[in-house]
């Protein structure tokens, strides 16, 4: 049986030890073990990679740019999260 | 190369380790009793702070509090999912938390007993808290690590709130200052505490240190937090409640008295002036929160079915 459009794969690759895997693209693939290797090949030819992960596009739910003042927004007038806020006398340098 | 001598060769050449690679179960073991505890501390450490938003001074002092006081919740979830990676689950943690079995800092266990100890609690305890983090960023085990980098960079304004606060009451009214003073005292020590008993009684430090886990020992952390934080109590114009406190021209440190170690033995073996307490209210937030995780499922029980009874229609 021949399936018309093979699913779609989001892929997020860690380029090395120590740093969290980041989105770079996505391509389509018939599973998971496919979206691995044709990662490998469409992402990581020159050493971009040392972990590959594949998550099935279908399975993101996004956020919507509507909602993007609402969700957002909130945030821009709680200038005392930030550490600048807060004056200090001159002879405090490290806090 | 066999796994082991991979994963030391790793932490020999200062590699961080990732979920996925093999490590020894002893080193998994530890990760997971420091990273859950270090979650429950965060979790635990909003109730003292907490108490205080309803009664903050000013508008201005309740958004800052809340502010924090949401952090530290943020922070718990980045540390129990960082846990996670080592695969244990979420309600079990949380479980052990409830039922005695996890630790979290003995600090949490002093009551907040007025609007100063918000103060202290910000410029002492998270300063300490900051102190013991700031090389956490840097340890060997890759998630723990990316959430301290995440931590830490929230918490910067954590401590300059609370030395603001301390600033404020030290140069107000003689009472204001009294409380102020007052707080100091009653905080130093527990703050003293939080980086955990000295080298000679620490037996898995030296194992920490060989996995990269811990960068510093207990008492160089220790030292380094006496040393930024007695010139700040000076500034302030406050007294640090120890009266062997001394500076060392030669070394170039301070050189304080002795550690109560006992009360610190006490207050984490359960009997501090609000271990009971704190666990109670954790409980009783979670039984109480039970209808709401329930109906949650419920509700996307009850989508999913919709979808899928909207699906069969479509076909």
């Amino acid at each position: 049986m021949e399936k018309k459009n093979w699913p779609l794969w989001e892929i997020f690759i860690r380029s090395r030890q120590g740093l969290s895997h980041r989105h770079v693209g996505s391509l389509h693939a018939a599973d998971a073990e496919m979206a691995v290797e044709n990662a490998r090949d469409v992402y990581t030819r020159r050493q971009e990679g040392a972990s590959i992960w594949v998550v099935p596009a279908s399975a993101i739910t996004a956020s919507s740019p509507d909602e993007k003042s609402v969700l957002f927004d909130p945030a821009d007038d709680k200038v005392y999260r930030h550490p600048t806020f807060y004056d200090l006398p001159d002879e405090i340098k490290h806090m | 190369m066999d796994l082991l001598q991979r994963f030391e060769a790793y932490i020999a050449s200062d590699k961080k380790i990732e979920p996925k690679d093999w490590m020894p179960d002893a080193y998994r073991k530890t990760l997971i009793r420091q990273i859950s505890q270090h979650a429950h501390s965060e979790i635990v450490g909003m109730l003292p702070e907490g108490d205080w938003i309803s009664r903050a001074p000013s508008l201005k002092r309740k958004a800052i509090l809340m502010a924090k006081v949401q952090d530290e919740a943020g922070h718990g979830l980045y540390l129990y999912s960082a846990c996670e990676t080592l695969g244990v689950q979420r309600d079990d943690t949380i479980a052990d938390l409830h039922s005695g079995k996890a630790k979290y800092s003995s600090i949490f266990n002093y009551p907040t007993l007025n609007w100063a100890d918000i103060g202290a609690v910000g410029w002492l305890v998270d300063g300490a808290a900051i102190m013991n983090q700031v090389p956490l960023c840097k340890c060997s085990y890759g998630p723990y690590a990316r959430a301290m980098v995440r931590v830490c960079k929230e918490e910067s304004f954590h401590q300059r709130q609370g030395f603001q606060i301390m600033m404020t009451m030290a140069g107000g009214t003689e009472e204001q200052k009294e409380m102020a003073q007052d707080a100091l005292n009653r905080w130093w020590w527990p703050s003293l505490m939080m980086f955990g008993p000295p080298d000679d009684d620490s037996p898995n430090s030296a194992q920490s240190m060989a996995w990269n886990i811990k960068r510093f020992t207990n008492d160089e952390l220790r030292q380094k937090f006496v040393d930024l934080t007695v010139p700040q109590a000076e500034l302030l114009g406050l007294t640090v409640p120890d009266p062997d406190l001394k500076w060392n021209e030669e070394t170039g440190h301070y050189e304080i008295g002795e550690i109560d170690w006992s009360e610190f033995k006490r207050v984490i073996s359960g009997d501090g002036p609000c271990n009971k307490e704190r666990i109670e209210t954790r409980r009783k937030a979670w039984d109480d929160g039970a209808w709401v995780r329930e109906a949650a499922v419920a509700h996307s029980q009850k989508q999913a079915d919709r979808r899928a009874s909207t699906d069969t229609a479509a076909a």
